[in-house]
């Protein structure tokens, strides 16, 4: 178990230096932070002092060195337009991201297991064929028209829920203000969660399918029927458990994609988290932040991944981590 | 009455283009406590006879007609219900390869429970208790520690005595093996073999063991019947079949057993394949690989009678026993 986790470990700060490489890579091409600091206005002697009292003219190797130093000490550098710490701007809106994407994900988990049990259950039912044709639909419509399309209905027609922003929200901890203390809260949540649910859940409904009824197939659930056991122990129990396994794995990685793809649904419904904060960042070139964010988002990336194959190898047992490590 | 009786069972695969016959009316008995061997090569219907007495056919097969009465009830004709109440518990069955039957994420003492639980108002206490015992009937060192297992900490003969094991759990009257030790390491499927014969014989369970090894079946069985592409073709005491064979298909079975053949010698395989459901021949099955075929014999299917000991489906049995030196001058 122990070298199992030292080997997760480590691959986790290998792919956290490939990102941060490119994080940096960026840094360097991403406009001239001297505009973004002082303007036209400033004489070229000038300039060519701030140059070097930034480090900008010191070499490749010693400016990554520098930079990696830094952000190993949570300095991400500072945004051009808060003239804040980038971590800190980030972490003030990182709760509003992860939020959203935690009813994203509630709603996925809670909606594409039963209909992808169902659907593989009863493959020939009219409302399977419903489901199914709706998750192609799904799939091939993009978020913001999903989330317009809601606005559109459930906001400006019925008036039923709010569009845009967090409502309500409640402090909890540092900077961790959360929706689901208020009823206004859970109400502003509801949109936001179900655009971003939009994307992954008829991907989920028909993985879960697909793979369910791989199992429903197999020696193992026939012998369970010649066994005499009642069809629903053997859907929950015998199917639904092998059927689960895999899904967790690809399941998990999604989830930390998820957290990416905020990005346009926290445009459209105006979502103070950090989606919306990176779109606003690129569009003021503030490179300190743009990179803050790619590094905080593989950060959350990689530390899901490790997290999830970890999970696995405590349900599977069929996966011996003891031994996986060796 | 016997315990068994099936009546012009008759199983089709309705494919995409075509609907096939797997089983073409086929009938035999079994008594109380009588084993039972099904014979024949590879695709013959042997496992899909197997499935159909527990109506337990997968998706594309079906029972097309036929009776298939079990203690008396037709099992064609049960609900789900009866049907749930006879599978696992008057009748069990044990499938060919430990490897994949066994569920990979429940623990050998849940799927045993499962098993007792479905079929009698038992504690889960109570259950292991009986789960322990049986473990013990088959053999299997330290039960108590095995019911924590899972499937894949065992090897494959330890997960086919679980099987077994499992089989006898509520005291069937019935067990169907399907080449249970095919899947096997040599070295252990006479173990497996003795030990089923030992637990039959002891526990007066009927056994309906299919297998494609003729040696098998004079070890462990009373009778026997050898099938050919979806057909029974010859039927009666093992004895007799295994020592006066009439058809010929199952001559060339016995004569490909290696036993029979003298040292230096090729095996003596029949030469052709079984015919895919598909491409079965007009008139007896086997005409195309038999050197005895007649214009009869590719026109008409042969029907069933007496014939000595045993029931045969062969137009040429009459002048096959009066030419009986043909073999002896070949070889
Ligand atoms: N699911 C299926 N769909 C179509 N044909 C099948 C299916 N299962 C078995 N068959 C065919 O039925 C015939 C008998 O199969 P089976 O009973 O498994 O033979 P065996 O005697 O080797 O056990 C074979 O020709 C096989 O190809
Ligand atoms: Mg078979």
């Amino acid at each position: 178990m122990f070298a199992y986790l030292v080997k997760r470990v480590f691959q986790a700060i290998a792919v956290m230096f490939v990102i941060s490489l490119i994080a940096f890579a960026i840094q360097g091409n991403l406009g001239d932070p001297l505009r973004e600091l002082v303007g036209q206005s400033v004489s070229e002697e000038v300039r060519q002092q701030l140059r070097e009292e930034l480090g900008l003219n010191d070499s490749f190797l010693q400016q990554y060195l520098r930079f990696a130093g830094n952000a190993l000490q949570g300095d991400l550098g500072t945004s051009y337009f808060f003239k804040e710490p980038a971590l800190d701007v980030i972490l003030k809106k990182l709760p509003a991201t992860l939020e959203l994407v935690f009813g994203a994900t509630l709603i996925i988990i809670g909606l594409s297991v039963p209909l992808g049990v169902y659907t593989a259950i009863k493959p020939n039912a009219l409302l399977s064929k419903i489901i199914m044709g709706l998750s192609i639909v799904g799939i091939s419509i993009p978020v913001f028209l999903t989330a317009i399309l809601m606005i559109f209905v459930f906001s400006v027609e019925l008036g039923w829920l709010p569009s845009f922003g967090r409502g309500d929200i409640v402090p909890v901890w540092g900077y961790w203000e959360t929706n689901f203390l208020t009823a206004d809260g859970w109400a502003h949540i509801i949109l936001p969660s179900i655009a971003l649910a939009s994307i992954m859940l008829p991907l989920f409904v028909r993985l879960i399918r697909a793979e369910m009824m791989e199992v429903l197939q197999s020696e193992y659930v026939r012998y369970a029927t010649a066994k005499g056991i009642r069809p629903w122990r053997i859907y929950f129990v015998h199917a639904l458990k092998n059927t689960l396994l895999p899904v967790i794995t690809v399941g998990g990685v999604q989830i930390g994609t998820m957290v990416a793809y905020t990005i346009l649904t926290e445009t459209v419904f105006q979502w103070p988290g950090m989606g919306f904060m990176f779109l606003e960042a690129v569009n003021r070139v503030d490179t300190p932040l743009i990179v803050a964010y790619l590094i905080v988002v593989g950060f959350i990336f990689v530390v899901t991944n490790t997290i999830v194959d970890l999970i696995y190898g405590l349900v599977n047992p069929t996966v011996n981590i003891a031994r996986m490590g060796a | 009455m016997s315990l068994l009786s099936v009546r012009d069972l008759t199983v089709k695969f309705a494919m995409r283009d075509q609907t096939v016959t797997a089983l073409n009316s086929i009938s035999f008995d079994l008594a109380k406590g009588e084993r039972l061997g099904i014979v024949g090569e590879s695709g013959a219907g042997k496992s899909i006879t197997g499935f159909s007495l527990m109506n337990l056919l997968s998706r594309p097969g079906y029972i097309d007609s036929g009776q298939i009465l079990f203690d008396g009830q037709d099992v064609v004709q049960m609900s789900e219900k009866a049907l749930r109440s006879v599978r696992g518990n008057r009748m069990a069955m044990i499938f060919q390869d430990p490897m994949v039957t066994l569920n990979p994420v429940l623990t050998i003492g849940q799927q045993m429970v499962e098993t007792l639980r479905a079929h009698r108002k038992l504690s889960v206490e109570e259950a292991r208790q009986i789960a322990i015992v049986k473990l013990r009937e088959v053999y299997i060192p330290s039960p108590e520690e095995r019911l924590e297992q899972y499937p894949h900490e065992l090897s494959g003969g330890m997960r086919q005595r679980i099987i077994i094991a499992i089989a006898l759990l509520l005291d069937p009257q019935l067990i169907i093996a399907d080449e249970p030790t095919t899947a096997l390491d040599v070295t252990i499927q006479a173990d497996i073999m003795e030990l089923m014969l030992e637990l039959c014989q002891s526990n007066q369970v009927g056994l309906i063991l299919i297998t494609h090894d003729l040696g098998v079946v004079s070890q462990m069985t009373e009778r026997t019947l050898v099938m050919y592409a979806g057909r029974i073709i010859e039927s009666g005491s093992t004895r007799s079949i295994i020592n006066d064979p009439q058809h010929p298909y199952t001559q060339g079975l016995i004569n490909a057993l290696p036993q029979q053949t003298l040292p230096g010698h090729q095996l003596r395989q029949i030469p052709g394949n079984m015919p895919t459901l598909a491409q079965v021949p007009p008139g007896c099955a086997f005409n195309p690989r038999c050197e005895f075929a007649t214009d009869t014999c590719r026109s008409q299917i042969p029907k069933i009678s007496q014939y000595g000991d045993v029931e045969v489906a062969c137009h040429e049995v009459h002048r096959l026993q009066t030419e009986p030196a043909r073999e002896e001058e070949q070889a």
